[in-house]
Formats: structure tokens, sequence, C-alpha cells
């Protein structure tokens, strides 16, 4: 069985990394938008104290510090998840105890476990490491899979738990949340008539042309952002899927059910709604059903947030029969049925 | 002069980070065992369940019933220590586990029985069990692989006295009958 623990504390220590990397991009980026706006500002007029810089990149480090914190919830939140506490029903009874035993073969804390009411099958999850984690699955998912596949894609979405991927995908889809939000709020204000900040009317009779500007400045800022953030999720997710593939096979010693289950659920594919784009980078399966995800390339490579189903269907047979092939005489380690 | 300090000093940075690294291994081999335990004895708690729902419908199978009665009686009487330990206690839970996969294979033989919700909510009470067993198995034995490698490792195996690192020994599956015997498939699709 080739072990994945060789590059569980380098993808640990890298997940950590970026993370840091993408909160401190996120306040420079709003230092910019600030600090920018009052050197526009004072080349124009008397405007000695840089008092926007510093508002919107404290507002920055208080927005990435909540971010980070009420990342998990936000992104549950938004895919209308409910907690599974007290499991009534038999898929319920089922999900709760494969997580179970998902958390005990992976040696790491159990989930929160959430359902998503969506007939598509799909998982995600989310949190800031082992010790705090949520998975996510549809309905959907509970009714196509039997128990082998439920668990080879628990344990998916576990490998991303372990290996730390949760913390900077649930900080990035977060962080894109909330800049849509702020840039949702600012259009609301816009159209509400003028930005309600004491300097617009200190400022004096030259104010209109500087406002024009900071605004064109603060508009093109707001267009891009999502979309750096959103060409960061994509950087960063392709790798990782098969490397929780990986994982998955590891931890269940039955690659072969993760692929039948990934079967199961491209044959499925219709966009999962409850999903947002938002977190479409956090999930088994792309919910938005892309065309894109099923080519490789230049540039599926960089606008895919998935590698191709057929890729990882592959990778993880040849897996299963590798694994048939050498346990053919000796079954030293046992294959839990 | 200066070249000789700065290799002891690598020298002892090596030595630390090899020594906390076994550390590091020996408590996790140590708690993955303890797993086992955990679900063992959630094992040992379901069981008299099972057998009281089973007991009524299943009079004329009680060799079948007792036989898991008793392995289980034998198997929450282990108490072993030290080094013998998970040889000891893996042989009595193996047992169990034989006794147990015939008892499943038998209930699979009365429909009736199977229909009644109570009974198929036990099976997958138990399948997960079982499941969490091997899991638990699984990763102790992944585990003490790691600790057992890295100690016999050069150059580790020099910081493996210093650590008192011995080898563990890993959760087998003992007797030729046990490992015979037929995959009973309870997952319900």
């Amino acid at each position: 069985m080739t072990s994945p623990d060789g590059n569980l504390f380098q993808q640990q220590e890298a997940n950590r990394r970026r993370t840091t990397w993408l909160v401190i991009g996120f306040v420079l980026f709003f230092a910019w938008l600030g600090f920018g706006g009052d050197y526009v500002w004072s080349l124009q007029s008397h405007h000695p104290f840089p008092w926007v810089g510093i508002v919107l990149t404290t507002v920055a480090i208080i927005t990435a510090w909540h971010t980070y914190k009420t990342g998990p919830e936000k992104v549950l939140w938004a895919s209308a998840a409910q907690e599974l506490i007290t499991p009534q029903t038999d898929p319920e009874r089922q999900v709760a105890n494969v997580v179970d035993e998902m958390a005990i073969a992976a040696g790491i804390p159990r989930p929160r476990i959430w359902i998503i009411p969506d007939d598509d099958p799909n998982a995600f999850a989310t949190g800031h490491g082992p010790r705090d984690s949520h998975i996510a699955v549809t309905r959907g998912l509970l009714k196509i899979c039997n128990r082998d596949e439920l668990q080879a894609v628990i344990a998916h979405e576990l490998g991303h738990v372990k290996n730390l991927d949760v913390r900077l995908m649930t900080t990035l889809a977060a962080l894109v949340g909330a800049v849509l939000l702020v840039r949702e709020g600012m259009g609301r204000m816009m159209r509400g008539g003028g930005i309600p900040i004491r300097g617009g009317r200190k400022g004096g009779k030259n104010a209109g042309p500087l406002l024009a500007i900071l605004l064109a400045l603060w508009v093109i800022s707001w267009i891009i952002a999502p979309l750096v953030t959103q060409l960061l999720a994509l950087a960063v997710s392709r790798r990782r899927e098969y490397l929780a593939d990986a994982m998955s096979a590891q931890f269940t010693r039955n690659p072969l059910a993760l692929a039948s289950a990934l079967e199961k659920i491209e044959g499925a594919a219709a966009p999962t709604t409850s999903i947002k784009s938002g977190a479409a980078h956090l999930c088994i399966c792309d919910p938005l059903g892309r065309r894109l995800t099923n080519s490789e390339g230049w540039l599926a490579d960089r606008f895919a947030t998935h590698p191709p189903m057929s890729m990882r269907i592959s990778r993880l047979k040849g897996m299963g029969y590798a694994q048939l092939k050498k346990e053919g005489g000796s079954s030293a380690i046992s294959t839990p049925a | 002069m200066w070249v000789l300090l700065i290799l002891v000093v690598i020298a002892g940075l090596w030595v630390v980070s090899a020594y906390n690294g076994l550390i590091s291994l020996k408590n996790q081999t140590v708690n993955a065992f303890k797993q086992i335990d955990v679900q063992l004895k959630r094992r040992h708690d379901l069981i008299p369940n099972l057998v009281n729902a089973v007991k009524g419908a299943m009079d004329f199978e009680r060799s079948t019933l007792e036989a898991v009665i008793q392995a289980r009686n034998q198997a929450v009487k282990v108490n072993a220590s030290g080094p013998e330990a998970v040889k000891q206690i893996s042989q009595a839970e193996n047992a169990l586990s034989g006794a147990l996969s015939r008892l499943l294979v038998t209930v699979e033989r009365y429909p009736e029985l199977k229909a009644t919700g109570n009974i198929s909510q036990l099976q997958e009470e138990l399948s997960s069990t079982e499941n969490r067993i091997a899991f638990a198995r699984q990763l102790y034995n992944d585990t003490a692989t790691q600790y057992n490698t890295k100690q016999q490792q050069f150059p580790t195996t020099l910081v493996a006295g210093l650590a008192h690192a011995e080898r563990t020994d890993l959760w087998e599956i003992e007797d030729q009958a046990e490992r015979a015997v037929p995959q009973v498939d309870l997952s319900r699709r």
C-alpha cells in the first residue's frame, strides 16, 4: 500500500502557510485600496491623515479574523445544511456510523455531520482542522450509495480534513463571500445616494472629481477581487482531489468503492443547486456540473476546480487492481467487510 | 574548530528531532491501541442486546447463541498487560469475531427475524461495530508498523535505545479458521 503519509506533513504545512498568506493578502488588498485612496486624495487637497486606509485596514483585519473563525458556519449555512444530532431513520443511522468508522480509520476526532436537503449526490468537508471539522452530505448521496461507497466518500472528505485542505478552502470560500457581501453593500449605498463617509462632505468643492477617481478605483477593485479569489481557489484545488482520493483508499483499503461511488455521482451529474459556486471547490465533485471539469489541458488545468472524473476513476481502479494483485497470497492487513 | 562545533550542534539537533519523532510515534501507537480497546468494549456491550433480540426466535439454534455468549465472556475476562497483551486480547477477540459471524450467518437464514425493525437496526450497529474494530486495528497496525520501521532504520536506530523504543506486536489474525470465515455482507443497499 503506498502511503501518502510522506505527503501528509508537507501538505499540512503548505495548507497552513497558504491560509496565512491568503489572510495576509486579503488585508494587504484592502490596505492598498484604503491608502491608495488616501494618496489620490492628498494629491488634490490638504489631506494629512490617511484615515481611509486605517479604517479600511482595520475593517479588513476584523473581517478576516471573523471570517476565519466563522467560515465553516457560513459555508454550512449557505448550503442550507442541517446538523444530524440524533439519527432517526436508517440512512441517517448508517451515515452517522460510517462517519464514526472513518474517523477511527483516519485517527482523528469525530467530525460533526450535516445533511443537505438536495437530491443531487454530493458531499463536502469544512472546518479548521481535525479538532473542529464538519462533513456535509446531500440526501441524494445517501440515497444512491451503498455502505462501502458512502464509506469511501466520507473517507475522501476526511482526507481533506486530515491534511488541512479544509482550513484553506473554507477560509477562501468565506473570504470570497465576504468580498461579495461588502461589494453588494457598497452597491446598495451608492444607489442610495453617495457614500456615507464623513470626509466626503468635509472635502469641500474639489471632492467631485476626486470621489469619481476613488469610486472608479473601488469599482475596478471590487470587480477584480472575486475573480482573483476564484483563480486562487482553482490554482490549488485540482491536485488535492487526487491526494484526497489516495487518502480515502488508504483509510478504507478499498479504492474500487470510491471509484464506483464517483461513477454513480458522475452518472447523476445534475447541478447541486443547494451548494453555491463560492463553495464549489470544497465538494467531492463539481456541484455546478461544468463541462470544463471533464477535459484535460491548459485551459481546464487553470479554470476547473476539479480534475476530470474519468482520470480520478481510472487512477482509483489502478490502485484497486494493484492491491488485488498484491493481496493474492497474504492478508496481513485485514480489509473490513 | 568552528566546523567541528557546527557539526556537533547539527548532530545534537538531529538526535533531538529523531528522539522526539520516536516518542511521538510511540505515543501514537499506544493511543491507537487504546482506540481498539474502546471499540472492543462497545462490542461487548452490544452483544447481550443482540442475543436478547434473537433469543426468542432462535430457540433451536441454542448452540450458536451460547458460543457467542461464551466467547464474549471470555473476551471480557482477558485483562492482560505488558508485551503479551496484544497477543492475548487479539486471540480472545478473534474467537468472538468467529462466533459472531456464525451467528449473523444464522440470522440471515430467518427472514421473519430480519423483517422486524429491531433486528435490522441491531445488524447495522453490529456491522458498524465490526467495522470500527477493523479500522481501529488497521490504524493500530499502520502506526505500529511505522514505529517499528522507524526504530529499526538507520540512523534512527542509534537513538532507539535512548527513547526506550521496543518492537510492538501487530494485531494479527491468528488461526486459520478465522481467516477462512466467509464474508458476511450485512450492508444494506
